[in-house]
């Protein structure tokens, strides 16, 4: 476990391996599929803090949408205008990017998707997204590093081809197999969001520490004149602002483009927590998207070749209650949307059994009914880019999950 | 007695170092015994010579090696170039009796940080440490903006020796703080080494042998006798040096006719307004330049070891002001070093000097303005049983008021972060997280901004601007904790039952397990002590 802080030592390098025995794993899996010769590549990113995925990706056709959204519900005019899918969903207008890739084929979104997790805690629900298991309470490995370590041996290669963002991997991406590690600076200053829980403690708890920290903020917000929706300039890298995701997603591709560079990458993106004030087609909800949207763009600009053989799906531990709360956000839900993106992504469409959205059903009469088994779209990834058989994947990769099968036909 | 959580919170966090998984459950049965217990262990607080660690002379020695290198290489260096400056040729003094000691520090003596990239003294001395980086794993990752890049970056130069140094001494202070039951014992080590307070910033001299001077001056009398430690800190090299008693000279004494040298009364001033009696203690200067004179000669041995061995305490008669001398009303009639030492035995079991520990011990454990009745009391045990420190330490345990007090104190930023690695079970392998923390957090080791140590009030740590770093230094902690578990698994290790709702709550709603932990490591119960 790592503690903190950036004392520039001279030993520091930007990449680590961590992980299992190097000896075990002095060959590369095989990953090029020797039947058409592509090179593929996976890259996940979990949104932590669960999207709300009718604000996300609207189900404008659906007649209770509006009155359920409310304020904040996107509509096809005015001043919550989003961009039109289909004829029935339409993106979050901060999606430009994504809205352009699934016009050429190379994005599509999966909606009303869940994982097994049925309960709404972050902590466990994160925990069952990543680590791949049924419940919650497994977290000694991830998914995406059991689907590395059950490749078929390949290629007697230097031993890197996972690759976790961040000063520690997500745990969708630790476990046996040797991961490279990197974080894409310096680990920036607290964000808006942890001050305002923080500051809320306080007030309840200890007005002099409460005063105390109001005026340190308030300092460093003059000194450093602001950002986007008075975001602090200085936490401007950090992995809830949009500068942040693109530069986490502008690293990861240059090293995923390398010819040696690891062919499957984690990263991970905060801030989805929108329990007040979430906004529509702007504020805060929007700014999140956008940054989401500039890694799908960053990734595209820096994969360059590698691009058609790519695959990047976004993913968060679950939805949103359907309904806004009095403050005017949403709180803790089911069903969600996932989005992927890529030239290898068999694009252009929405995938999604819509449940509807009247009272009854509403999943629990709260959330967006879950109809689609998340794990299966991920099963559906891993078979099509690597190969790995149903078996494995309902097994290994996702433990008691034999009964989900994998979603066919997502890779072109 | 039942179980009591507030009171095992208090006696982890109060006169601790904060909970490890598991304490506060050891603690609440009985609290009082807990750190009772933990003051019973023989030479709790001493910390062992290993590889790394080594006595002051050592150091200093090495120290020493180290400049006489440099000042050939600079000789050598200007013999190949034409003189452009005669100050080159400032070879250091032939050391001698008669001459102090050669112990210059370096010009830059007020960086705070050798930089890393310094390039080293000599590459020949360069040690290979093969493989040393590739064990431990870089703390982060590229610097900002910067492109990850797959190419292993070159073998960095070789630390200053005084780099290498201080960072031994700080990890194993750091391990020492983190795997201590309770932490009261090193608690007494923190606080008796800011009351006697020396600082890097001096240069070269003090980052060798600070963390050296704390094992050698500080650890071995925390609960022994006050007179003990005062000698012992008074003739230590690290503290002869910091306050300039080594090149102080008697006027009168053989050396200062000669070289018309005289009297460096910092020692003196600080040895009676901080380390004994405190301000209006009841000393005059006339009192100060008396006891100056009266450890005049109290030096080290430099480089040649003409005086002794290199690095150890000396006492050069030829420099001691001779005669009789008044201190406080009282005459000093000793020949040497034995006058001085006399002095301060008596400075040490002076009322005075009970009332400024007791102040400051009552302060530091338990309220910015510390409750008279508890000043007594400490004092009189300080008095009582002539500065036995175990005997106050165990007065202070004792006291009811100690424990009822309310929880006002913030902690100071060595104990914030070493609460936090101690509730995450963190086993510190490379001091330099905890050292960056420290520094962000203005609280560097072995670095207060003068001989009076850091500041030991609330205000002091907990403004505006301290309040924002904490939060930055919390969500960079958090951040790179992998494993944690539940987040309210580690808050119930470090608050327990003595949790507040609103803290639960708060820490069971953030987004992540980053966000939770930061929000533990902020809040109340982890701040205030």
């Amino acid at each position: 476990m790592a503690f903190l802080c950036e004392t520039p030592s001279p030993s520091r390098r930007a990449l680590l391996l961590t992980g299992g025995a190097m000896v075990a794993w002095a060959y590369l899996p095989k990953f090029a599929r020797a039947a058409d010769g592509r090179d593929p590549r996976l890259i996940v990113i979990i949104l932590r803090g669960a999207l709300d995925g009718l604000s996300a990706l609207a189900p404008v056709g659906d007649p209770d949408y509006a009155r359920l959204h409310g304020d904040i519900a996107l509509s096809l005019t005015g001043t919550n205008a989003a961009l039109p899918l289909d004829s029935f969903f339409a993106l979050n207008p901060s999606m430009p990017t994504f809205a352009r890739l699934y016009k050429d084929g190379q994005a599509l979104a999966v909606h009303a998707v869940a994982t097994s997790y049925r309960e709404r805690s972050h902590f466990d629900g994160q925990d069952v997204l990543e680590s791949g298991y049924p419940g919650p309470g497994r977290v000694d490995s991830g998914w995406l590093n059991r689907a590395i370590a059950n490749l078929p041996a390949g290629d007697k290669v230097r031993p890197v081809r996972g690759l976790g963002v961040g000063a520690v991997a997500p745990l969708v991406m630790r476990g046996h197999a040797p991961v490279l590690g990197w974080a894409p600076q310096n680990l920036p200053t607290a964000g808006d969001d942890l001050a305002a829980r923080v500051l809320d403690l306080y007030k309840h708890r200890d007005p002099m520490l409460e005063q105390a920290l109001r005026e340190g903020l308030d300092t460093d917000k003059m000194a450093t004149a602001g950002g986007l929706s008075g975001d602090m300039a200085r936490s401007r890298g950090a992995m809830d602002q949009p500068a942040g995701m693109r530069q986490a997603a502008m690293g990861a591709a240059k090293l995923i483009v390398e010819d040696d560079g690891p062919r499957v990458a984690a990263l991970e993106f905060d801030g989805w927590d929108t329990h007040a004030n979430e906004g529509g087609a702007t504020g805060q909800l929007a700014n999140r998207l956008s940054g989401l949207d500039g890694a799908f763009d960053e990734f595209q600009k820096g994969l360059g070749d590698k691009w058609k053989d790519t695959a990047i799906v976004a993913i968060t531990e679950f939805g949103r209650t359907a309904r806004i709360n009095g403050t005017v956000g949403t709180d803790h839900g089911t069903g969600t949307v996932a989005f992927l993106a890529g030239g290898a992504v068999k694009g252009g469409r929405m995938i999604a059994d819509w449940p509807g959205l009247k009272d009854n059903q509403l999943y629990q009469n709260r959330d967006l009914a879950p109809t689609t088994d998340l794990r299966g779209v991920l099963k559906g990834l891993l078979a099509d880019q690597f190969g790995l058989s149903a078996a494995v994947l309902g097994d290994k990769v996702f433990p008691e999950s034999g009964a989900v099968k994998p979603m066919q036909g997502l890779i072109a | 007695m039942a179980a009591d959580p507030q009171a095992a919170l208090v006696a982890l966090n109060r006169f601790g170092l904060g909970a490890r998984p598991g304490d506060l459950a050891a603690a609440a049965a009985d609290p009082r015994g807990f750190l009772a217990q933990e003051m019973a262990k023989p030479d709790v607080a001493l910390i062992a010579l290993t590889p790394d660690l080594a006595p002051t002379k050592t150091n200093l020695q090495a120290m020493f090696a180290d400049q006489e290198q440099k000042r050939l290489q600079r000789l050598a260096a200007a013999q190949t170039q034409p003189p452009q400056d005669n100050k080159m040729a400032s070879a250091s003094p032939a050391p001698g009796a008669m001459q102090p000691p050669s112990n210059a520090a370096p010009a830059n003596s007020a960086s705070a940080q050798p930089k890393p990239d310094t390039p080293p003294a000599n590459p020949t001395t360069m040690q290979m440490q093969a493989g040393a980086a590739a064990m431990t794993p870089p703390s982060a990752g590229a610097a900002p903006m910067m492109a990850p890049s797959s190419d292993a970056k070159p073998k960095p130069p070789e630390p200053p020796i005084e780099q290498k140094i201080f960072r031994a001494e700080a990890l194993a202070r750091f391990a020492q703080q983190i795997a201590a039951d309770a932490g009261f014992a090193e608690r007494m080590v923190a606080f008796w080494s800011n009351h006697f307070a020396v600082s890097v910033a001096k240069g070269q001299f003090v980052r060798v042998a600070a963390g050296s001077f704390e094992r050698e001056a500080i650890r071995p009398y925390v609960f022994g006798r006050f007179a003990d430690m005062l000698k012992a800190v008074e003739q230590h090299p690290t503290m002869l040096f910091y306050l300039d008693n080594q090149q102080s000279i008697g006027p009168n004494s053989k050396a200062g006719q000669s070289q018309h040298k005289g009297l460096n009364e910092n020692l003196a001033r600080e040895t009676m307004e901080l380390h004994t009696l405190g301000v209006g203690g009841g000393y005059s200067q006339a009192d100060v330049t008396s006891l100056a004179a009266m450890i005049t000669g109290w030096t080290f041995a430099g480089r040649e070891g003409r005086i002794g061995e290199p690095g150890t305490f000396a006492f050069i008669p030829n420099w001691h002001e001779p005669g009789p001398k008044i201190l406080l009303g009282k005459s000093y009639d000793q020949d040497g070093l034995a006058q001085g030492e006399a002095a301060l035995s008596d400075l040490a079991r002076h009322p005075s000097t009970a009332t400024h520990i007791a102040t400051k011990l009552a302060r530091h454990f338990v309220a910015d303005n510390p409750p008279p009745a508890l000043v007594a009391k400490l004092a009189k045990a300080f008095h009582d049983s002539d500065g036995d420190l175990k005997i106050v330490s165990a007065a202070l345990i004792e006291d009811d008021g100690a424990w009822k007090a309310p929880l006002t104190k913030i902690r100071n930023p060595s104990d914030f972060l070493i609460a936090a690695a101690r509730a995450l079970d963190y086993k510190a392998s490379d001091p330099n997280p905890i050292l960056g923390g420290l520094n962000a957090l203005g609280m560097g080791l072995w670095q207060p901004p003068g001989p009076n140590g850091y500041p030991d009030v609330s205000e002091a740590w907990a403004s505006p601007e301290a309040m924002k770093v904490r939060l930055d230094i919390s969500w960079q902690i958090a951040q790179r904790v992998r494993d944690m578990g539940n987040p309210l698994s580690v808050l119930d290790t470090a608050a327990g039952l003595a949790t507040s709702r609103e803290t639960r709550e708060a820490i069971s709603r953030a987004e992540t397990r980053q966000q939770a932990l930061a929000i533990l490591f902020m809040s109340p119960e982890f701040q205030r002590r």
